[in-house]
């Protein structure tokens, strides 16, 4: 589903490269976990990925295709096919926790009908059902987050990508939100998750991808953390 | 199926962006209130020259229409012949023999007193035999004043050429001023709109941010914005049409009225006041559109 050839990331301004010659490869429905220390490039890639960046040197293809070479549309397609979550939740708060999910269909041109149906669903899988109206404010920390969540997964993307998404979150919340995590990889949504959270990823045995000073160091099937704290 | 999609995508869009322009104008209610009040008089002052070069390109046709052309014939002239040959022309409407007599007459009245010409009269009368020609449209007056000097017995043909000349000449100057005055005005206008749509667009910055990450296309992000402009242009163009129908409405009214003015005909015909009113219309949305697209290319980078 997704290959990285030999992809460097250069920032202007920057000595060292953020990313320094990746090569690897994800496969649909997989959950990755992408660690290591702070600077690592975690971030950077996770750009890449969504195509917010482009690599200074090599390829990376997502079905196939080198997201070098999207034009407007098909930008805009790849783009559609991925959901985002962010550490600082990033929603609106002068709208509900309905608009905040619906949002994301609108922008789409989805029908109103098809909206509300969609949205209470994934409200529902989130564990937000009879949340809908409150704002942002007026809902906790890993609320918030499950908000961010669901804005993501309404729109059945093939790939979530979260930075850090657990980082505002006390261990316990986090927790929970990693079993949803797994929830909805289990229905099919491929994952990748850059993380500090070392005890989850110690406990979820899932593949661990870890990056140091842009340099991939260790890629395994059942990993953990491995960093000291 | 298809295109049903579409349509439906269309609508559903359309929905989207009116109330998100409406809840812009919502936010930033006073500055897109004063917004479309500047509109609003720069359109309102630019209508008023517009009625005014109207009303005096009117005033043009009707004093060229009105000029006559005097025909002065030399002493042995064929009048009958020539009455007869004027009447040939094409484009002459009327022609008045007039006398020499009569021409002294006509002449001392002018001055105010007969008595001024009294010493003129029979043998040492200086002025010609004349006659008056009056044209079927003002344009064909300078060709047929050319016409008629070549023909046989006429001294002169003459008709108001300074004055045409100066009325040409003057509404020149105010059409130029018109076009200067009118430029700057929808300039400060298109300034403003581009001013508000720029805090519009910072007010939204985050929901923006967002979008991108939602895969919303750039015309989605952009047209709310720009419907916003062009509904600030519609805003300000109804108030204005609105003001110059009630103002050049009552000036009418009362010129129309008023006996020292009746050589002030206002233009009052629809067919040459909609041109006007559908122009500040167009122009409106255009000033109101072109603001959002520069506002947009400056501050609104998808
Ligand atoms: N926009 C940018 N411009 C210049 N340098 C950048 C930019 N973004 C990141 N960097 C640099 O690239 C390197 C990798 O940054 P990145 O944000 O990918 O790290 P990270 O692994 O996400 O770190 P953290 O765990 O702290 O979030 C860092 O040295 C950072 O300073
Ligand atoms: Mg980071």
């Amino acid at each position: 589903m997704i290959s990285l050839q030999h992809v460097t990331k250069n920032y202007p301004g920057s000595a060292l490269p953020a990313l320094d010659k990746i090569s690897l490869e994800i496969e649909k429905g997989e959950f990755v976990f992408l660690v290591g220390p702070s600077g690592a490039g975690k971030s950077t890639l996770i750009k890449l990925l969504f195509r917010e960046q482009l690599p200074t040197k090599g390829e990376i293809y997502f079905y196939g295709r080198n997201l070098a070479r999207l034009n407007k549309k098909a930008l805009l397609n790849h783009r559609r096919q991925i959901g985002m979550v962010f550490q600082d939740f990033r929603l609106l708060k002068q709208k509900t926790v309905f608009e905040n999910v619906a949002f994301a269909l609108e922008v789409l041109g989805k029908a109103p009908k098809e909206i509300e149906y969609k949205v209470s669903e994934v409200l529902d899988k989130v564990g937000l059902a009879g949340k809908e109206k409150s704002f942002p404010a007026e809902l906790s920390g890993g609320e918030q987050q499950r908000v961010g969540v669901a804005r993501a997964l309404v729109k059945d993307p093939l790939l979530l990508l979260a930075d850090e998404p657990t980082g505002n979150l006390d261990r316990n919340t986090s927790r929970q939100l990693m079993e949803l995590f797994e929830t909805i990889n289990c229905e099919g949504t491929t994952m990748i998750i850059a993380t500090h959270a070392w005890d989850l990823v110690d406990q979820m045995q899932k593949r661990v991808i870890s990056l140091e000073k842009g340099r991939l160091v260790r890629d395994e099937k059942r990993g953990t953390y491995g960093y000291e704290f | 199926m298809k295109s049903e999609g579409l349509t439906a995508m269309n609508f559903n869009f359309l929905r989207y962006c009116l109330r998100q322009s409406r809840d812009s104008l919502k936010r930033n209610f006073w500055l897109a209130l004063v917004t479309s009040c500047i509109i609003a008089v720069s359109l309102m002052i630019f209508g008023g020259f517009l009625l005014l070069a109207v009303n005096i390109s009117q005033l043009m046709q009707d004093v060229q229409s009105n000029v006559e052309i005097c025909v002065f014939l030399y002493d042995d002239a064929d009048k009958d012949w020539l009455a007869e040959e004027l009447q040939r022309l094409e484009g002459v409407e009327t022609i008045r023999f007039v006398s020499k007599e009569e021409g002294l007459e006509d002449f001392g009245r002018t001055l105010g007193d007969a008595a001024l010409v009294t010493g003129l009269q029979g043998e040492n009368n200086p002025l010609p035999d004349a006659f008056r020609v009056t044209a079927s449209a003002a344009e064909l007056v300078p060709q047929l004043a050319q016409a008629m000097r070549r023909l046989e017995g006429v001294e002169m043909a003459e008709y108001g050429e300074e004055l045409v000349g100066e009325l040409l000449k003057l509404t020149g100057w105010i059409n130029r001023l018109l076009v200067g005055v009118g430029l700057l005005l929808a300039l400060g206008a298109v300034f403003l709109i581009v001013t508000t749509i720029r805090l519009s667009v910072m007010a939204r910055r985050e929901e923006i941010g967002i979008m991108k990450y939602l895969g919303a296309s750039d015309w989605f992000v952009r047209f709310p914005f720009l419907v916003e402009g062009i509904a600030m242009g519609w805003l300000g163009t109804i108030v204005a049409t609105a003001a110059l129908v009630a103002v050049y409405g009552k000036v009418a009214a009362t010129l129309q009225q008023d006996a020292f003015a009746f050589f002030l005909r206002p233009v009052t015909s629809p067919e040459q006041l909609l041109p006007v009113f559908t122009g500040l219309l167009l122009l409106g949305t255009c000033m109101g559109g072109f603001g959002s697209l520069i506002s947009l290319r400056k501050f609104l980078r998808v």
